[in-house]
């Protein structure tokens, strides 16, 4: 299979930390990678550094054969790679439905739709709908139809978090980067709310990197690992193959593996 | 979804005002105009406050729309109420959109501070300048529609139906833009701009657009209020007119284009009344109902409109 995200030598240092340290990923078109590693191990510095958050230091990042290393992140997002966040980023003061109407202007904005002089209701591009018939599809594949009319900041924690991927669906993105899907969900919901979650973005035909700690929801939903220790990848293979090597044992998972 | 009314409100006051406004007296017209010109800022003014930035300085672009107008005026002998007008627009807007490079990186009370020393600085500039009167400014040229000067009996109204259809025109035209993609990006900025970034749109772009169109309705109202009061001088820069326009946006609320209108025209009446009562303590009187609207309707007097149609 063809790579539709490649990373060359991607370093980044803040001052005397170094966040990451050659970091080498070709990442395959329509493949789910798990990412794990300890806290600091250099995770969210990828993400970053993949979304345009953080400049590398040295190294490129190709996508579908073009070098986008250090755009911005709405630029990047333009391109077909979206990502979703630890901590939900939400529009707090507005209810879930509108919260996917303005993802869903910005997608008809970036295409020239639906602009000052546009007449009658503009379909968005990907969909052919109407902004508002796309916005109750998602949230219905997501669960999410009974909160449609809550406001962002009054909605329970797991709630937010599908929230926040939801609205990285209105782009149809090509790469999805989820960051600690199921942090802050209970142990019981974590594979319920996997299991939807890559149920609404496989369908799309999405490429899928999530950051995840739980090594059962890595080995249960990831086709391949990156484990990253001290902004390195030390291993990079199989879930069953990365989770059974030693430096993982030892430097990620923690000696126990529960399987 | 339910059909939006707003434009047919508009239509529909304006035309009551253009019938009726045949039957008020003079001062009366005088006090309608002033708001209208004023209500056109409050317009902008309730643009960028969506986005959660509050200007303390949009006198900035009344004052140069007035000035605009006056010197168009002064110098070249134009008195064309439409062309005045087009020009105060277009230099407040120019003026905004060079600005607006640096203002739109910048939020909250930085933003609030930075547009109060700019206008601050066009204040302490036409003080100084004696071309352009220093501190007592100049008259305004008596306008002209379409090259006709009215009786002078109607010259008060003429100037009234010019506001009263710019203001409709304006009112309309940013109602429609509060509905795109663009418009309404304004309450997600406020609470999120790093969401917005990473849905692929510019705050700071969308920002400086909002910024422009802001200050264009200010000098659009800078350069009616000119022809209007006959007179400008640079008190229409100094901070207690932006704050002026402040008071009125809180009055009235951010949750229609008709909002700004209704309460400039409600100051206007207030400040009027207040002053003919009690001339040395018309402040307070202005004061104590800010402070009642606040404390009863904190979403504006629009809340009492909206809460009849809600119910």
């Amino acid at each position: 299979m063809a790579a539709i995200l490649d990373a060359q030598g991607l370093s980044k240092n803040f001052g005397a930390v170094t966040a990451a340290s050659d970091i080498n990923a070709a990442i395959e078109r329509d493949s789910v990678v798990g990412l794990i590693g300890t806290n600091g191990a250099g995770k969210t510095t990828f993400i970053n550094m993949i979304t345009g958050y953080l400049k590398p230091d040295r190294g490129r990042i190709r996508y579908e054969g073009r070098d986008i290393t250090g755009l911005a992140p709405r630029d990047v997002t333009r391109l077909g790679i979206c990502r979703s966040f630890q901590i939900p980023q939400l529009y707090a003061s507005l209810t879930a439905f509108e919260n996917m109407l303005v993802g869903i202007g910005v997608v008809l904005r970036n295409a020239g739709r639906g602009g000052f002089l546009s007449r009658g209701r503009a379909l968005v591009p990907g969909h052919d709908l109407a902004a508002e018939d796309v916005a109750e599809r998602i949230l219905e594949r997501f669960g999410l139809a009974d909160y449609r009319d809550r406001n962002a900041q009054v909605l329970p924690g797991g709630v937010r978090k599908l929230l926040d991927i939801a609205l990285t669906m209105v782009a149809r993105p090509k790469i999805l980067l989820l960051d600690e899907p199921t942090s802050g969900v209970s142990a019981e919901e974590k594979f319920a709310i996997m299991e939807m979650i890559m149920a609404a973005v496989r369908a799309e035909g999405t490429t899928v990197l999530f950051v995840e700690h739980d090594m059962e929801v890595v080995s249960r939903f990831a086709e391949r690992v990156l484990a990253f220790y001290d902004g390195r990848i030390i291993a990079d293979a199989a879930p069953e193959i990365a989770l059974a090597d030693p430096e993982v044992k030892r430097y990620v998972v923690g000696g126990v593996l529960r399987a | 979804m339910s059909r939006d009314g707003t434009p047919r409100t508009l239509g529909l006051i304006v035309l009551a005002l253009l019938v009726c406004g045949q039957l008020l007296p003079q001062w009366m017209l005088f006090l309608v105009t002033v708001a209208l010109a004023k209500g056109l800022v409050v317009l902008g003014l309730m643009i960028l406050l969506r986005c959660g930035l509050v200007s303390f300085g949009q006198a900035l672009y009344y004052c140069i729309g007035a000035y605009a107008a006056g010197m168009l005026g002064r110098l070249f002998g134009v008195s064309d109420v439409f062309t005045l007008m087009l020009a105060g627009m277009a230099a407040a807007g120019l003026a905004g959109f060079v600005l607006g490079f640096l203002l739109a990186r910048y939020r909250s009370i930085f933003f609030g501070l930075l547009s109060l020393a700019i206008s601050m600085i066009l204040y302490g500039l036409l003080v100084k300048t004696e071309a352009l009167g220093s501190s007592d400014g100049f008259h305004v040229l008596p306008s002209t529609l379409l090259g006709l000067r009215p009786a002078d009996a109607w010259v008060r109204y003429a100037v009234l139906a010019v506001a009263a259809v710019a203001a409709l025109v304006a009112a309309v035209l940013v109602h429609r833009y509060l509905g795109t993609p663009l418009g309404r990006l304004a309450p997600a900025i406020k609470d999120n701009e790093i969401r917005v970034e990473y849905m692929g749109a510019s705050a700071r772009h969308a920002i400086h657009v909002k910024y422009v169109i802001a200050a264009a309705l200010a000098g659009l109202g800078g350069a009616l209020a000119a022809t209007t009061v006959g007179h400008i001088d640079p008190e229409m820069a100094y901070w207690t007119t932006s704050g002026e326009f402040i008071f009125i946006t809180i009055l009235a609320g951010t949750g229609n284009v008709i909002a700004p209108f209704l309460g400039a025209l409600i100051f206007g009446i207030i400040q009027t009344v207040a002053f003919g009562i009690s001339p040395n303590t018309w402040q307070m009187v202005l004061g104590g109902s800010l402070l009642a609207v606040i404390v009863f309707l904190p979403n504006g007097l629009w809340s009492l409109f909206r809460g009849r149609k809600a119910a």
